[in-house]
């Protein structure tokens, strides 16, 4: 038994099976992104005033981060252009860039999360705050070694000038009230910014999962079947920039507002 | 599910359109019944599953109506059991020493999972995954649904989220307590001290829940919109298919912000955000731990968003097989078969605009209310357009009266009355007295209980014959239809009467503290004596089932069979595949000239002429012959 249209087009909707799939899982994906950041809208507007932070996050990582994620989208359309044009060697050079890109996105994000995770707000004994990274080499069970600044006020923090100096802050254990990194359970912002940009990388991760096994491991098929190994390329293409796509909503609402 | 004899027999028809050597050689017992892409081996795995997930749910609510029946007694017979399962702290002794009471925890815990397993793990499925996945491609003509191995995979990631669920009784501190809708910060505070949790276990099931619901849902609307077979235009299409592709997209674009909501609160319970946990929440007098500054309307809105249409997930394939009974039993066209199908898609596009009527008492604010107050009232136009053309096709009909019939017709009433008792709740004024009543209970009852399973039930002794080759009992199919009608009628009507009275649908000993509170004017001893009542229509509608019961699992063997592939003398496609149909369905090649409900057309020999038929003319009014 054969499924109709699993290559081909059916003749009145010109699609193929696949394609009218991804576009409606990518639809499914929409609500999904549009539900997180209906959410970041409603925690933005309904926060007290002067609780939400600005410039947290550095826009230039996030700004080459997106480029590369571009680049990593007209890469992949061209991949399959290649393919379409009968040009094998072509397409494994441009997909080969897209894996490329989306790994250096993936290590620039690492670079950016485990940042978070080492900054560090202290509110010390005499009501000071401490703000700043962590130095794990130089901190002990009795002293915590920062390289930041101090605040009088929680509030200072939420958007902090970029001309603040920063110098190595020693602090004994005991004079420390409360300790907690830019993790997740930070604040709302932390937190979106965690939930929005994890579930992107796991998108990430999902795609160039599927668009590396059709590189590699899966590219027999471009032998005995190229026109479903095209259409396969062409699916996972849709997704990936969907993805892309996504990227390029988070990065202002996060980075930039 | 079948007899050996009957799958020699389909596999011996389905030999002739081979040809692929290897694709055709004969899978283990395995690979036919759990890892089978056969979409109506898939069917009945998700019916099986489902059924047994609706009897777990039922059993729940059985416990639930004893503790409010008899608050402070112990559970009859089963309570040993219970206290094994349940541990000391849910399961105490009676004033009498009887072991087996329920505390208010577990009272609470079987509430909100009596909810989500009646939901998401019996009635979606049933409808979607076991209907949808087994008549539609049928009634189509497609040989299997689009994308096979998505479709096995959508029962399998179904079933892992229902284990989870189930399982989550078994680890400290039980179940999900907060409700089958999980309002934060009472999902995040409760039995916060356990982790993983009851709620971890909720919210994970409900992502393999989403997530098998969305492989189902591309695989439909893909089946519906590519294979259609030659001739099967949109205004062809049998109803069913029409529910099942709008229901599809509710699924397809409602769940994702369940999913969306459901990390989130993940996050609360797990990594200590605050997205619904507001700034200076107080848990028993002391400031609960979290950053503050979320909020837990946000959770009810994403929450609603899905729960709404999710409501018309349950009604409308319910709907779609009612239609198809009845356009079979009364032996006429459906009246107003266009106005159903724009009335379905109405329905579909409304129900994302009504979300908010579940939250006129959260102080979201009157204009909100007065918006969604309208657009609730929009809403019941399409119903009621679909349900009036369901009541009008019997008019003037020769109605035959076999069990499915029963059941459909049984159906449009009990619809009816949830459905016009939801108009009060409609009305934000009316709605705050009724708000958490029984009354609330009531009505939604009245439409997803008599009413979607009622659907169900005529589904299944309707196509039953079909999917096994045998038909099932009439006899006792009637005597679980008229039992099942005056019990579910007998457990939901008095609800109404409790709600009006005011009694809280929250209170696990059945509203005694309340009617006991000194010089309060309580509730009445009638309002409380039906709760004695409803306890005992319950057991009755319990027992009702076992016929059906036996009916389902004797009739495959040894119910009578069917004499033709076409026992009901039906018109759709579906009745056009050998019986049990084999793997790729259709032994012939099948081209549609006809819409799907041609019954007592003129001028043909017998008084149903199938969709694949090009039939014979059709005489005019002065009885010429005119092609049709």
């Amino acid at each position: 038994m054969d499924i109709p249209y699993t290559v081909e087009r059916r003749p009145d909707t010109g699609l193929y099976n696949a394609k009218i799939g991804v576009w409606l899982f990518l639809a499914s994906e929409v609500m999904l992104f549009g539900a997180l950041f209906s959410s970041y809208i409603l925690l933005r507007v309904g926060a007290n005033p002067g609780t939400w932070p600005h410039h947290w996050l550095d826009w230039r990582l996030g700004g080459f981060n997106t480029i590369v994620l571009i680049t990593s989208s007209v890469t992949n359309v061209l991949a399959w252009a290649s393919l379409k044009l009968n040009q094998w060697d072509k397409y494994r050079f441009y997909q080969g860039v897209t894996i490329f890109c989306a790994l250096l996105f993936l290590g620039v994000k690492t670079y950016e999360y485990v940042d978070k995770f080492h900054h560090y707000e202290i509110v010390l004994k005499d009501g000071r705050i401490a703000d700043g990274h962590i130095q794990p080499d130089e901190t002990t069970v009795e002293k915590v070694v920062v390289e930041g600044h101090y605040v009088k006020e929680h509030a200072e923090l939420m958007d902090v000038p970029p001309t603040v100096v920063h110098t190595k802050i020693e602090i004994p254990r005991s004079e420390i009230v409360t300790m907690q990194n830019y993790g997740p359970a930070h604040n709302n912002f932390t937190g979106l910014y965690f939930t929005m940009t994890g579930l992107h990388v796991l998108h990430i991760i999902g795609g160039i999962l599927v668009i590396y096994m059709l590189w590699g491991p899966l590219n027999g098929m471009w032998k005995t079947d190229p026109e479903r190994y095209t259409n396969r390329v062409e699916v996972a293409g849709l997704f990936w920039c969907f993805v892309d796509l996504v990227w390029i909503f988070i990065f202002p609402t996060l980075y930039l507002l | 599910m079948q007899s050996g004899h009957q799958e020699q027999q389909s596999h011996a028809t389905h030999d002739d359109h081979g040809g692929h050597g290897a694709e055709h050689h004969e899978p283990g017992f395995f690979g036919k019944y759990f890892f089978s892409t056969d979409h109506k081996v898939v069917g009945i795995q998700y019916a099986v599953t489902a059924l047994l997930f609706m009897l777990f749910g039922f059993s729940l609510m059985l416990l639930m109506r004893w503790q409010i029946a008899h608050p402070g007694q112990a559970v009859p017979i089963i309570g040993e059991l219970l206290l094994r399962i349940h541990g000391a702290d849910m399961i105490g002794k009676a004033d009498n020493g009887a072991v087996g009471v329920i505390s208010g925890d577990l009272y609470n815990s079987y509430g909100a999972m009596h909810g989500t397993i009646m939901v998401f793990l019996a009635i979606v499925p049933l409808l979607t995954g076991a209907f949808g996945n087994y008549v539609m491609p049928l009634q189509i003509g497609a040989p299997d649904m689009a994308f096979p191995r998505l479709n096995m995979m959508s029962y399998q990631v179904y079933f892992l989220g229902g284990v989870t669920m189930f399982a989550s009784f078994f680890i400290p501190g039980g179940a999900a307590k907060s409700g089958w809708t999980s309002y934060s910060p009472l999902a995040s505070i409760t039995e916060a001290s356990h982790h993983p949790n009851g709620q971890t276990f909720w919210l994970i099931g409900m992502v393999f829940l989403i997530t098998s619901s969305l492989l189902g849902s591309v695989n439909i609307i893909t089946t519906i919109i590519q294979l259609r077979a030659k001739g099967m235009t949109w205004m062809r299409l049998p109803f069913f298919v029409w529910a099942q592709l709008v229901t599809a997209f509710l699924l397809l674009l409602a769940f994702p912000p369940l999913e969306a909501a459901g990390v989130l609160q993940l996050m609360d319970n797990v990594f200590g955000t605050s997205f619904f946990l507001p700034t200076g929440l107080m848990v028993s007098g002391v400031p609960f731990h979290s950053a503050g500054g979320g909020s837990p309307l946000l959770w009810q809105h994403l929450f609603w968003f899905l729960a709404h249409p999710e409501v018309y997930v349950l009604i409308l394939p319910g709907l779609g097989i009612v239609a198809e009974v009845i356009a079979n039993n009364t032996r006429k066209p459906l009246w107003g078969y266009k106005s159903m199908v724009y009335g379905a898609m109405s329905l579909g596009f409304l129900s994302f605009v009504v979300w908010a009527h579940h939250m006129y008492l959260t102080g979201m604010g009157t204009r909100i209310a007065t918006f969604f107050q309208t657009t609730t009232m929009m809403i019941s136009i399409p119903s009621v357009i679909i349900l009036t053309t369901l009541l009008i096709s019997l008019w003037g009909g020769s109605i035959r009266f076999n069990t499915p019939m029963l059941f459909a017709v049984g159906f449009l009433p009990m619809f009816g009355i949830g459905g016009l008792t939801g108009l009060p709740l409609g009305f934000n004024a009316s709605d705050i007295q009724l708000h958490d009543t029984y009354y609330v209970i009531g009505h939604f009852h009245y439409v997803v209980a008599p009413g979607t399973i009622f659907a169900i039930f005529a589904g299944i002794y309707y196509w039953y014959p079909k999917a096994t080759g045998r038909m099932m009992n009439e006899y006792w199919g009637k005597v679980h239809f008229v039992l099942s009608m005056i019990f579910m009628n007998m457990i939901f009507m008095p609800m109404f009467f409790q709600g009006l009275a005011g009694m809280s649908r929250r209170m696990y000993d059945g509203g005694q503290t309340y009617a006991a509170a000194g010089d309060m004017p309580g509730l009445s001893p009638i309002i409380l004596g039906l709760n004695g009542w409803i306890f005992v229509a319950a057991v009755c509608l319990g027992v009702a089932q076992i016929p059906f019961i036996i009916n389902f699992f004797y009739s495959m063997n040894y119910g009578k069979k069917v004499t033709s592939d076409n026992p009901w003398d039906a018109t759709t496609l579906e009745w056009q595949t050998p019986t049990p149909p084999g793997h790729g369905n259709f032994t012939k090649h099948i081209e549609v000239y006809r819409g799907p409900y041609d019954y007592s057309l003129p001028g043909q020999d017998t008084d149903f002429t199938p969709q694949n038929e090009p039939g014979k003319p059709v005489p005019d009014i002065h009885g010429h012959p005119v092609h049709s």
